[in-house]
């Protein structure tokens, strides 16, 4: 008989070793990944007449929203910053960050009928969560820049620096963030859900341990060392310092944000794939 | 034998059962504290056979326990088994959907796997879009269901709604369309799962048509689980039998037949139970069932009547309101033959037994194991109160004085004694 593993495609045995990622099947779904980003975007403002534009809306409200509340009667300062923008840069960060995170975490869940029922790696559906997001965010971007285009030819003193080029690593971390806790998560809630529910509202009070209202110059010294240990906060703090020009960011922040983020998706790509197997089994 | 293509080795699967909540949680500690300390699982070793009718000591079922076998390229094999046999278990652990809780598999090349058909459809997406999301989640590239497109959509004969939400589609159109689409993969190994219960008579019969061709026109492996012991007949050349998880038979597949045929044929032409341990629910027991023959109570022949009794004691009230006994009768291959009810309404007045009984005149039905698959007892004509399943099990044999004619297999189900004239 062949004993050798060669010859064989797969093997299905009971538990694999802790490493084994199988990235190269990941790739070899990519067609599916694109459809699945594709489904969600078609298939979320089907039937709906302003449809992709409450993408748009949404932040608009929110953003009214904070003026009022945390500008108008808190009179939170902006470091200088309109309020508007302010709030805006924060709000569309935080709510990828939530997007990634509230629907990873509910992939088993949401999935258990396909993930039943046909084989494909796992890792294409929080994968595809986040592009999904990403795309949102994309198109969430051209509302900011028409905002801040506003703002900048009414003559506030706001401007870019150098560290918009790292925007996009930014970005990057907070997928990694986000879909990284999200798995951790998901792969704890197979089985007993009870951590579910604790998530789904503590990542809306995780806002408030997040400078998105507030700019961390405004907390004071005793918290900030805490605030500041919260990567998302250095994602904010970063964006806004690379596209408005106010706050404060350095390297070492990068650093420690880079690391944080790699992290944490390692931690939950390697706790997801071991319950990716017998998930169905428990669900 | 370089061929081989799945390679399946001391395969087990174990389930948990019951609900989940606080009071698995020890358990699960206790398990994981074993297992971290690189000890046996102390939840298996207590695990037993898979009898669903039968309560048990264990929270632990064996679904699939000590299952080994290989196939070879270009076999098509049956898998049979009566419900609960753990057939779509194992077509899970092949398809990659669960894994094992001991043993191996090997496969060689890609494996399809039907277990549902329009996996992953989404209602809001048209006709066009579904086609390519499943076919992706099938595990076809972009350019393999491009170049298939119109095959695809030709097959599934549903053109002129391609651009329409699948939602708006009948249920027809919608099997019709997923099928088409799972029919046109090309793995080299394909599973299916009794997938063909769906649609009507024409489109049943162009599925069956296109696995003969995918298995014996196309050369490729292809794994089958169906109840319609004729489809499987016909597709397969080979059979594995699995009875409680266990695997009873495996090579030709007239030989699988046989052996599953042989399940059945274990009669059991009377049951007795008590009001406590019977099976049924609060509302009714089944306390006694019983097949006699008019001549001698334990040989039934198909020229002589049959006596059928039924007993239950019925544990609620309904009184004003008519209840009925309804049973289903089916031959070895599940062919329904008969549905028979009660033609006057059961007095209930407070709890009571009831007894009931009916003849089936001789010269019906032919020779051949037959299996009361369902006994129903309804409420006002439409409310099924109580079901008992596969309640007894007996064999009609061949009258004693044998008529002219051909003598071999059991040809159809009826068998009328008919009188001919010959001038």
């Amino acid at each position: 008989m062949e004993s050798n593993t060669r010859y064989w495609d797969s093997i299905i045995k009971p538990r694999s070793s802790l490493f084994d990622l199988q990235l190269m099947d990941v790739w070899r779904y990519r067609d599916l990944l694109l459809m699945f980003v594709k489904r969600d975007f078609i298939s979320l403002y089907k039937q709906t007449i302003l449809g992709p534009l409450w993408f748009l809306i949404q932040p608009i409200f929110t953003m009214t929203v904070y003026v009022i509340i945390f500008g108008g009667f808190a009179r939170i300062p902006t470091e200088g910053v309109p309020a508007p923008l302010f709030y805006l840069l924060g709000i569309l960060t935080w709510s990828y960050f939530l997007d990634c995170l509230n629907k990873t975490s509910n992939v088993f869940r949401e999935n258990q009928s396909i993930f039943g029922k046909v084989y494909f790696p796992r890792l294409i559906m929080p994968l595809s969560i986040v592009l999904s997001s990403l795309v949102r965010f994309g198109i969430q971007l051209f509302l900011f820049l028409l905002v801040f285009i506003y703002f900048w030819s009414t003559g506030s003193d706001i401007g870019p620096n150098s560290y918009i080029l790292i925007f996009p690593i930014f970005i990057l971390c907070t997928a990694c963030l986000g879909m990284g806790l999200g798995m951790i998560v998901s792969a704890m809630t197979t089985k007993y859900r009870d951590i579910a529910y604790l998530v789904a509202f503590g990542s809306q009070l995780l806002m408030y341990a997040t400078p998105v209202v507030y700019p961390l110059s405004f907390v004071p010294e005793k918290y900030k060392p805490i605030i500041a240990a919260n990567p998302m906060t250095q994602v904010i703090e970063g964006v806004r310092f690379g596209l408005l020009g106010k706050g404060h960011f350095e390297l070492m922040n990068l650093l420690y944000l880079g690391v944080i983020s790699v992290l944490v998706l390692l931690i939950g790509i390697l706790t997801f794939k071991q319950v990716e197997k017998t998930f169905v089994d428990t669900i | 034998m370089s061929n081989v293509v799945i390679d399946v080795k001391g395969l087990g699967k174990a389930y948990q059962l019951g609900q989940f909540s606080t009071g698995t949680l020890a358990n699960d500690v206790k398990r994981w504290w074993a297992l971290s300390r690189g000890k046996e699982d102390p939840f298996l070793k207590i695990g037993e056979a898979n009898d669903r009718s039968k309560k048990g000591d264990s929270d632990i079922v064996w679904s699939l326990k000590d299952i080994s076998f290989d196939i070879k390229q270009g076999d098509s094999v049956g898998i049979i088994g009566r419900n609960g046999a753990g057939k779509s278990t194992l077509l899970k652990v092949l398809s990659h959907v669960t894994s094992p809780t001991t043993g191996v598999v090997k496969v060689k090349g890609r494996i399809a796997s039907l277990l549902e058909v329009g996996t992953g459809f989404h209602p809001e997406l048209t006709g066009r879009e579904n086609i390519f999301l499943n076919g992706a989640i099938l595990g076809m590239s972009k350019l393999e269901i491009k170049s298939k497109f119109d095959e695809i959509v030709d097959f599934s004969g549903v053109e002129r709604y391609i651009d329409t939400p699948v939602k708006r589609y009948s249920s027809g159109m919608y099997v019709r369309l997923a099928f088409a689409v799972a029919a046109h993969l090309e793995s080299e190994i394909l599973i299916v799962d009794e997938v063909l219960a769906v649609g009507d008579a024409e489109f049943q019969k162009k599925c069956l048509g296109k696995m003969g061709h995918i298995s014996k026109g196309e050369g490729r492996t292809v794994l089958f689980v169906s109840h319609n012991m004729s489809a499987v007949t016909n597709l397969c050349t080979q059979g594995i039998v699995l009875r409680n998880g266990q695997m009873e038979f495996n090579g030709s597949i007239q030989g699988a037949m046989q052996s599953y045929l042989q399940q059945f044929s274990e009669s059991q032409t009377q049951v007795n139970y008590t009001p406590e341990t019977g099976p049924g629910n609060e509302s009714a027991r089944l306390l006694m069932a019983k097949v006699s023959g008019a001549k001698k109570k334990d040989v039934l022949r198909i020229n002589e009547s049959l006596l059928l009794e039924f007993e239950l004691a019925v544990n609620k009230q309904f009184s004003g309101e008519c209840l009925d006994i309804t049973y289903h009768l089916v031959d070895e291959l599940g062919n329904l033959v008969f549905v028979a009810t009660t033609d006057s309404h059961i007095d209930c007045k407070g709890k009571f037994k009831t007894a009931a009984s009916c003849v089936i005149p001789p010269n019906l039905m032919n020779t051949g194991i037959y299996n009361i698959s369902r006994l129903l007892l309804v409420r006002n004509k439409g409310q099924v109160l109580t079901e008992f399943n596969d309640i007894i099990q007996f064999e009609l044999v061949e009258q004693e004085k044998q008529e002219l004619g051909w003598r071999g297999q059991k040809e159809g189900i009826v068998k009328p004694d008919l009188k001919w004239v010959i001038s």
